[in-house]
């Protein structure tokens, strides 16, 4: 149990052969079993990469990325993923899009035939937690923005990973919709046994959400800080207007602001 | 909405008298608008019928010649359906195989330009040689001058993947297989219905090509026998007889692209 859910280890990684960019260099991070980590950082500091590595999509010239006790050497299928672009297919409806990943994990891939009834109900209540409860049978296109990256999320949630990669999920949303999906991210943090990494170039988002928020530095990227976020759950809205959570992201704010000007 | 209630409700109030819809019935206008400029330009002009006849004169020799032209027609019709349709087989086939890897794409696809820039009535003598005159070369040329639309749409669909969906599906193990069966193949289906359209009509041009060179029957050796009578009048008649194929068979293809990929219409493939 003491053994961390995913541990990164000296990794260098570089894009295009020997002399093209080098993303990460030196990364060092680990993340705990349940724990909700957010990545921050200048852009092009190689948050992205990071995902990649951490999902096996990558595999790092140097150093060792380990995952659920094992070295990572190709695609690992305990994770979900969710991007900016909610990527649903448009010719399969809500729910057949929810169930998509289990038409690909080994695991469920044989049995989703004989037990399609069960696998439809944990979907339609992944929909329900998620707020989008009856709107499954409706096409993507038929859904706003913020719908859709609901759905998007039951997708990434359905075969119940124990690693979620969030990658900016909530950068093309609205205000008002951001901070009611923040909500049902966290809710499904606490309900969950899953851990969560996020990858955000919102601040007060990171503070919000995460246990510990990681920094890192602008190309090629490492992690310069980490910091515990000290505040209780479960955590209110309220809570981004209070002087103490203000302060914890100026300080953020502030040493994004050093690692730019690094560059 | 109580800004709505306008203070005119003489203006809502339903027109009893029947409204033209001016959109849907667009098409026939401009068509008889066509013909009747161009009946009153040649009769102004005083043209002779050798050079160019009447459309009245046209329908005249449609009407006069009515058998041949009916079975050159559905000759033509067979020879133009027939090669269109292998060519949807193959080029189905083919754009699978080019869209499945970026090496083949990248090999094959300067080799299907090329091939494509040919002039495909260049083509016509060698499928003589091989095949004798009559309808397999017709059947060949049409295949061959349609298939390419068809291909390059298909190879488009698949190399097109969104690469967040393609990291998704591979994070959580898929296999090129399940990538391609799972997105790639429903996701190239509106380009490829999409050709079908452009496809069909040019598989008419190869098939009608084919005809006047190496055919002793189809519409294209039949205006090539009147054109050597000068017999204009049928040569027009042969003329408004694939216009009017063409445009049917845009219009099945159309309505087929429709029925199987409507959901492409309301979405935006893009995002």
């Amino acid at each position: 149990m003491a053994s961390p859910l995913v541990s990164i280890e000296n990794v260098d990684m570089r894009y295009g052969g020997p002399d093209g960019t080098l993303a990460v260099s030196g990364l060092n991070l680990k993340i705990n079993r349940g724990e909700f980590v957010a990545v921050v950082g200048p852009s092009g500091c190689g948050k992205s990469t990071l995902m990649k590595l951490t999902t096996g999509l990558h595999i790092p010239q140097n150093g060792a990325v380990i995952v659920a006790n094992s070295q990572v050497t190709k695609p690992v299928s305990i994770v979900g993923m969710a991007f900016q672009n909610p990527t649903m297919l448009p010719w399969r409806t809500t729910l057949e899009n929810i169930l998509l990943p289990l038409e690909i994990v080994e695991r469920h891939r044989r049995r989703l035939r004989s037990h399609k009834a069960e696998y439809v109900a944990k979907a339609e209540k992944l929909l329900e937690t998620v707020g989008l409860k009856g709107f499954g049978d409706k096409f993507p296109w038929q859904l706003s923005g913020g719908m859709q990256q609901r759905a998007n999320l039951c997708r990434a949630l359905i075969h119940e990973p124990e690693l979620l990669m969030l990658d900016e999920p909530f950068g093309a949303l609205d205000a008002f919709t951001r901070e009611e999906l923040w909500c049902v991210i966290r809710d499904l943090h606490a309900s969950q046994d899953v851990t969560i990494v996020l990858v955000t170039h919102d601040l007060r988002e990171s503070v919000f959400l995460a246990d510990k928020v990681v920094v890192m530095s602008a190309r090629p990227g490492r992690v310069i800080a980490e910091h515990e976020v000290p505040f209780e759950r479960p955590r209110q809205l309220d809570l981004l207007y209070e002087p103490v959570f203000n302060e914890m992201v100026q300080r953020l704010h502030g040493e994004i602001a050093t690692a730019r000007a690094a560059v | 909405m109580t800004t709505m209630e306008t203070p005119t409700p003489v203006a809502t109030a339903p027109k009893p008298a029947f409204k033209l819809d001016w959109v849907r019935l667009a098409p026939l206008l401009y068509t008889i608008g066509l013909f009747v400029i161009w009946e009153i330009g040649v009769r102004l002009s005083g043209l002779p019928h050798t050079i160019l006849p009447t459309p009245t004169r046209v329908f005249e020799a449609i009407a006069q010649y009515w058998s041949p032209i009916w079975k050159n027609s559905v000759q033509t019709l067979y020879t133009t359906v027939l090669g269109f349709m292998i060519a949807v087989v193959a080029g189905l086939g083919i754009g699978l195989f080019i869209g499945w890897s970026k090496t083949i794409y990248a090999g094959l696809y300067p080799i299907m330009v090329g091939f494509n820039a040919i002039p495909k009535v260049a083509l016509v003598p060698i499928l003589v040689i091989w095949f004798g005159i009559g309808t397999v070369p017709a059947v060949m040329t049409a295949f061959l001058i349609s298939f390419f639309p068809i291909v390059v749409n298909v190879a488009t669909g698949l190399a097109t993947i969104e690469p967040e969906t393609e990291d998704v599906l591979r994070a959580l193990g898929a296999k090129k297989m399940d990538i391609m069966l799972k997105v790639g193949i429903p996701r190239s289906m509106p380009y490829f219905f999409g050709s079908l359209k452009v496809a069909i009509t040019l598989a008419f041009v190869g098939s009608v090509v084919s005809e006047t060179v190496a055919s002793n029957s189809g519409l294209g050796n039949m205006m090539a026998s009147a054109q050597s009578n000068f017999n204009v009048p049928l040569v027009f008649a042969g003329l408004l007889m694939l216009a009017v194929e063409g445009i049917a068979m845009y219009a099945v293809m159309a309505w087929i692209e429709r029925r199987m990929t409507g959901w492409a219409h309301r979405s935006t493939m893009g995002n």
